[in-house]
């Protein structure tokens, strides 16, 4: 057994553990410690990243998700007052109806990867770099990039009209 | 046995699956928006796994803009969630039952 088989057991339990505790935290229900353990979950999920050699992505996982969306979310946790929210009991039909409906999807992806032959080559040598990225995202792909572009100057000017006091 | 494609998608899959629950399973909208960037976050491991093992950059690249579009749909709905706060006082999804604002 070699490093990166057990970095790879190591990185996918911990992904696995911090996103179990985003949704069911058995010490706190608040929203704030469910964002923490999203940050572990995302930095576990980069480190995943990193063994599959994306190494441009891992880095953009950390800085966008890790940093940008969670800082976001913690601003708007800290902006709304959310005390009264957390003591509130869970639904046993909620409770019931969801891990069914995962345990469900959970068993159709594991049967459709049993069956299914996946056409992987054993010996992978693609390397997710910042220079091969960039020459496929520059040359290829220009056009979706430029588009995404304008989509999140959509998006600001979305986000400073909803956040407009008197809301029409 | 050596890691290969299947670990990942496993991992995934689980991932996709546990977002879920939390979907389903929490009232609070903040950490059902959570879940969904969980389930997001699955989906991502399955693009870049399968970039890998089958030598291909180009799931790469999507899930470069996949990050792009996440980062955009954060904003707009956790300015959403801040307009429905202000006029209702509440996150609960329960206390969420009118579709008039």
């Amino acid at each position: 057994m070699i490093l990166s088989d057990i970095l790879f057991y190591i990185f996918a339990f911990l992904t696995l553990i911090f996103g179990f505790l985003v949704i069911a935290n058995p010490f706190s229900r608040s929203p704030v410690t469910s964002a923490m353990f999203l940050v572990l979950t995302i930095i576990s999920l980069a480190g995943l990243f990193t063994l599959l050699h994306a190494f441009f992505l891992a880095a953009v996982q950390v800085l966008v998700y890790a940093g940008a969306v969670m800082v976001l979310f913690l601003f708007v946790i800290m902006l709304l007052d959310l005390k009264a929210e957390d003591r509130r009991r869970f639904k046993i039909l909620a409770v019931i109806g969801g891990l069914t409906s995962a345990g469900a999807i959970l068993l159709i992806f594991l049967r459709g990867l049993l069956n299914e032959p996946l056409g992987a080559t054993n010996s992978p040598t693609l390397e997710g770099g910042t220079v091969a990225l960039g020459k496929l995202l520059f040359t290829q792909y220009l056009l979706p990039f430029e588009i995404v572009s304008i989509l999140l100057l959509v998006a600001m000017v979305g986000v400073v009209l909803l956040s407009k006091k008197d809301l029409k | 046995m050596t890691i290969g494609l299947a670990h990942y998608l496993v991992v995934s899959a689980m991932l996709f699956a546990l977002g879920l629950a939390g979907v389903i399973v929490r009232r609070n909208l903040l950490v059902i928006y959570m879940s969904l960037e969980l389930m997001l976050n699955a989906a991502n491991l399955t693009l870049v796994a399968f970039s890998r093992f089958t030598n291909n950059l180009d799931g790469q690249v999507f899930v470069f803009f996949v990050i792009t579009v996440a980062a955009a749909e954060v904003s707009v709905g956790l300015a959403l969630i801040v307009a429905v706060y202000r006029k209702r006082q509440t996150v609960h999804v329960e206390d969420l039952r009118t579709l008039k604002l």
